[in-house]
């Protein structure tokens, strides 16, 4: 035993040493933890708490199984929070035929119905702010121009209007700026980035000038009508549309004649060009299936998404270009991740019949979608995600379990409820129908190609199968 | 480029400048500077040419050539250049797992990812080891003098030579009417908690020495256990098991628990586990209350447990000393290690779940690796030991009788000499040590002690883990928090990080796991049924015909391929005795000479 007093003590209080040389013989040295309940303690109670932090991973266990659990809660929270309906806008006196962005304002929307009368809505107050009978029958095609004063319209009366964007004063009529009498009828409507110059389709691909009251340029590919044409965003002085004989045709606004078409089995009816990558464009089919193409190798198409169970019938790229939103003539309006097979979200609702326009906003945080039942709807992007400005702490805890969702979503259990949709019973059956005739086909192809001399029937991936040819 | 090309072309086609004569008191750098001029591009040799015009821009050219890019403004070079280095024992602390093998085709997508997920890992790693430099508090030691034992030095003289807050801690309960005690410290160490064999049961907030509640169960107290928080604890009584709240009030009294002997508590599966004198080892889900797995374990009387703090598994130790390791999954022991030549009397896992240690009736201390479940060191005590327990930074108290031994680094290096000693008035019947302070609790027939350990408790709380100054409303959000990511109990297995790895699981048990979800074997062969045709034609002799048209198609093939290749070798032999006949009947001169 050592004698009391024949210390030297280095005791420590607040993680300070003090030696205290003492002139004995015999010393010690012992250090005990004490810690001053001031560094661990806010001062007052309007501070806020302090958290000390020490990472050691022995210090905290299941450190997998716990941000499993956190995966699994987050992945449960965004089901329950996922209220993507936001508002209809009705007033519509016949079903939404077209719908157009604002080029400049976020809150405006322009749309087109079968009557002929385009209505001109504010999203923020969910109202309508104008309203104008354009044209006779239907309104086909509907854009507004790059600087945001005025748009364009089209309509079954064979008529390109021009329309100013703000409304005639008072006492003045509602009249447009300029009238085109075409030869035929126009389907659909597109307009340049930058320059004043607008392609319509009908009969014909046609080029036109603002200033000019014919085409200054018109392609035309064998005798068929087609049905929507698209600028691409970036390489600006291309062109792409869907014809009726089942092509696609690309087109240059410099050349004159048409570049290439690539025919594939059934019909496309729209078709859009991703924002980012430029060279890729999604089109809707009629064989219930979206097919994006790289515009480069046109010969398969870079993508298959399927998931809709009856033709699609618009689509819409997201500002960012990594995903899009499809209409389709069986109620619903799913959203595709851009190189995903299948689609990550489905909309629908009782009320909503074919959904003929689609378009998503240039936020990337709304969608909307107008339907034959005479509504246009506004949808949220991200079911699950909250409205309006997040606290910083918010953020960051959506952005955490976001990041967690990803880490474990491949997980049976989180997979599971990350995938579970409800849907309308009748769409549920036809999906199970469609399955079914599905592999019935490859159940006989593949008989098919067992009975017959080997190599006389090739085996066809699902991206070969709906392509007949790439003309030049 | 454009406009450079003009002033490329006179350089080159200007007669090259004559260099001036090398000097020795000249640079070499910086004429190795001049020769890299005209190597480089042309854009870069206009802008170093026309510097060089300037004598100012000459002199600050001549600086950076001499400083490695690395200087201020005053021309003076930085002495330790780039991130401050850190301890490489450090970064192996945070280390989680070995970098991912690259995959071997060309997954571009995939590389990517690894790539990036990769360099997070490092960057948080990195991070946190730079952190660990930070942390405010350092452990507590205890030095002798040259040539004195740490464990001659009383307890009396340690708490004389520490500051005032750390003397209190070292103090003395006298219990003697009901006693022998069992300890147990809440998660934050705030509070302790004694069970008196005799039904006396008090929580004591033991900084403040303030009692929060004391009552007398009237019926005998085999174990006592904090639950998840300081507001509710566990009781093991004669017959059942009860919960108490901290004003001493009884919330339940659990029947399907019957003559409990120890518990653990499983702080993040919120499970209360319970080993019985009936031998059954039964888990209580204390978060919901239900009874989550109760196992026969047919072995006897259970009364020594411990708990593996990182894998939440269950470690028991048997009279015919051998231990087993258990999880509320499975029906039967994980592991069954035989542990003691005689019956094993406690079990102590550290905080990393790398190191058991136990103790048997043989006098035996053994110290096994449970990774490997292999035994490191074996250590004979001439009185035996039990209560075992193991601190936060790997300290172990062993009671042998009346006094309470420490040892240090029982896994790394052989020990001779316990770390300290210290003689209680009656036999130790639980030890248990303070976490995050330097604090042993020692119950025993006459009492509670509670002694100084340097170096035994963890420095540095983690404030949203275990936090021992939180307030009341930390307290709460900590409790919903934790109560959020409860881990199931299905997840407890003897590798906790299994869940965040790829299942490589056989193809086979794929496909039985298929079968089982689909209801039928996909890739089973179909039977063949034939159709029903009219007019007669599905007489029983005609589908018997059909089925047997179908009946060996696979067959047939086999037999097709078969038949082929025979013909085929047949061909080819014919060939060679061909080849070979053609060989022999050349007759060469020298054949007259062959017998």
């Amino acid at each position: 035993q050592c004698n009391a007093g024949k210390l030297i003590s280095s005791s420590s209080t607040h993680g300070l040493c003090s030696a205290f040389p003492f002139p004995f013989s015999h010393q010690m040295k012992v250090k005990v933890l004490s810690r001053n309940p001031d560094d661990y303690v806010r001062e007052t109670k309007l501070d806020i708490q302090r958290v000390p932090r020490n990472y050691d991973p022995t210090l905290h266990p299941f450190e997998v199984s716990r941000e499993y659990t956190r995966a699994l809660n987050a992945t449960k929270l965004e089901r329950v929070f996922a209220k993507p309906f936001l508002a209809s806008l009705d007033g519509h006196r016949d079903g939404v035929n077209c719908m157009a962005k604002h080029t400049k304002s976020l809150s405006t929307l322009l749309s087109g119905s079968c009557d002929g009368q385009v209505k001109v809505w504010n999203l923020t107050k969910r109202e309508c702010v104008r309203t104008l009978q354009a044209h006779e029958g239907f309104v086909r095609g509907m854009v507004v121009r790059s600087c945001g004063t005025s748009f364009f319209t089209v309509g079954d009366d064979k008529t390109i209007k021009h329309w100013k964007m703000e409304a005639p004063g008072y006492g003045e009529e509602e009249e447009p700026l300029n009238t085109i009498l075409g030869k035929t009828v126009f389907t659909g409507l597109d307009h340049h980035q930058k320059d004043a110059v607008f392609a319509t389709c009908g009969q014909q691909v046609d080029i036109w000038d603002e200033r000019r009251s014919s085409p200054i340029r018109s392609f035309t590919w064998g005798v068929d009508s087609f049905s929507a044409v698209r600028f691409n965003p970036v390489e600006t002085e291309l062109l792409a549309s869907c014809a009726s004989d089942r092509s696609i045709v690309l087109y240059d606004m410099r050349e004159s004649a048409p570049l290439k078409k690539v025919i594939m089995t059934m019909r496309s009816n729209t078709l859009c060009w991703n924002p980012m990558e430029a060279y890729y464009f999604t089109c809707s089919n009629e064989d219930y299936n979206l097919y994006t193409y790289d515009m480069r190798y046109l010969d398969q198409p870079v993508t298959v998404h399927m998931d809709h169970v009856s033709a699609v019938l618009d689509v819409d790229y997201s500002p960012t270009g990594k995903e899009f939103v499809s209409a389709s003539f069986d109620k619903t309006i799913r959203i595709f991740p851009k190189d995903g097979g299948h689609s990550r979200e489905v909309y629908h609702t009782k009320r909503m019949q074919h959904v003929i326009c689609i378009k998503w906003s240039a936020d990337n945080k709304y969608i909307l979608s107008g339907s034959d039942e005479m509504n246009i709807r506004l949808w949220k992007a991200n079911a699950a995600e909250k409205l309006g400005v997040l606290a910083p702490r918010e953020r960051q805890a959506t952005n955490y379990s976001q990041k967690l969702k990803e880490k474990f979503q491949h997980h049976p259990q989180i997979r599971r409820i990350a995938h579970h949709r409800h849907l309308p019973k009748s769409l549920y059956h036809q999906t199970k129908e469609l399955r079914v005739m599905k592999e019935a086909r490859r159940k006989k192809y593949v008989n098919v190609r067992k009975h017959s001399r080997p190599g006389s029937v090739p085996l066809l991936s699902e991206k070969e199968k709906h392509v007949v040819t790439v003309v030049k | 480029m454009a406009s450079l090309g003009g002033e490329a072309l006179t350089v080159t086609h200007v007669e090259k400048k004559k260099k001036p004569p090398a000097r020795y008191w000249e640079d070499p750098p910086q004429q190795a500077g001049n020769g890299d001029n005209n190597r480089g591009t042309d854009g870069e040799q206009a802008g170093r040419q026309t510097e060089q015009q300037t004598p100012k821009a000459k002199k600050r050219k001549e600086n950076e050539d001499r400083g490695d890019g690395n200087k201020f403004l005053s021309g003076k070079a930085d002495r330790f250049p780039g991130p401050a280095p850190i301890p490489e024992d450090r970064l192996q602390k945070f280390k989680r797992k070995e970098k991912m093998k690259k995959p071997r085709r060309q997954h571009y997508k995939l590389k990517d990812m690894i790539a990036r997920s990769e360099e997070n890992s490092e960057m948080s790693q990195i991070q946190a080891a730079r952190l660990d430099l930070l942390l405010p508090e350092d452990a507590g030691f205890l030095e002798g003098d040259e040539g004195e034992d740490t464990c001659t030095i009383s307890q009396e003289d340690i708490a004389e030579s520490v500051d005032i807050t750390s003397k209190t801690k070292y103090f003395d309960l006298k219990l003697s009417q009901f006693g022998p005690y069992r300890v147990d410290y809440s998660q934050t160490g705030r509070q302790v908690l004694l069970g008196g064999r005799r039904g006396h049961i008090a929580c004591i907030d033991w900084q403040s020495k303030q009692l929060t509640c004391e009552i007398n169960v009237m019926e005998s107290v085999n174990d006592v256990k904090w639950l998840h928080s300081e507001a509710m604890y566990a009781v093991a009584q004669k017959k059942w098991l009860h919960i108490y709240d901290s004003n001493g009030i009884e919330l339940h009294c659990i029947r399907k628990f019957n003559d409990v002997l120890r518990m653990q508590f499983l702080p993040y599966h919120f499970l209360l586990a319970t080993a019985s004198a009936t031998s059954f080892l039964q888990y209580l889900d204390v978060s919901v209350g239900k009874e989550v797995a109760a196992i026969c374990t047919k072995t006897g009387r259970l009364d020594v447990m411990c708990q593996n703090p990182q894998n939440a598994v269950i470690h028991l130790g048997h009279a015919n000393g051998t231990v087993t390791l258990w999880t509320p999954n499975q029906k039967e022991a994980l592991v069954k290690m035989l542990c003691h030549h005689g019956a094993v009397r406690s079990v102590a896992v550290d905080k990393t779940g790398t190191y058991m240690v136990t103790s048997g009736m043989d006098k035996k201390l053994k110290v096994f690796d449970i990774r490997t479940f292999k035994p490191l060191k074996s250590y004979f005590l001439p009185a035996g030991a039990s209560c075992l327990s193991l601190s936060q930074r790997g300290l172990l108290s062993a009671a042998t009788g009346d006094i309470v031994q420490v040892y240090r680094d029982v896994w790394s290096t052989p020990v001779t000499k316990p770390y300290m000693a210290h003689r209680v008035q009656k036999t130790v019947w639980g030890t248990h040590f303070c976490p995050f302070e330097d604090v042993l609790g020692v119950g025993h027939g006459d009492g509670f002690t509670s002694m100084l350990i340097p170096g035994a408790g963890e420095p540095n709380i983690d404030g949203l883990d275990a936090n021992p100054f939180r307030s009341a409303k930390q307290r709460q959000e900590w409790e919903v928090k934790a109560l959020l990511e409860k881990v199931q109990p299905e997840l407890i297995s003897l590798n906790p990080t299994e869940l965040g790895m790829v299942d490589r699981a056989a193809s086979e048990i794929k496909h039985q796991d298929r079968v089982k979800a689909l209801g039928f074997d996909p890739l089973a062969k179909v039977k063949f049924v034939p159709k029903y045709k009219k007019k007669g034609r599905s007489s029983s002799g005609n589908i018997e015909k059909r089925k047997r048209q179908v009946g060996h198609e696979d067959q047939r093939d086999d037999i097709r391929k078969t038949a082929e290749d025979r013909v085929k070798i047949e061909k080819e032999r014919r060939q060679k005795e061909k080849k070979e006949a053609v060989l022999s009947s050349q007759k060469s001169a020298l054949d007259r000479f062959r017998k």
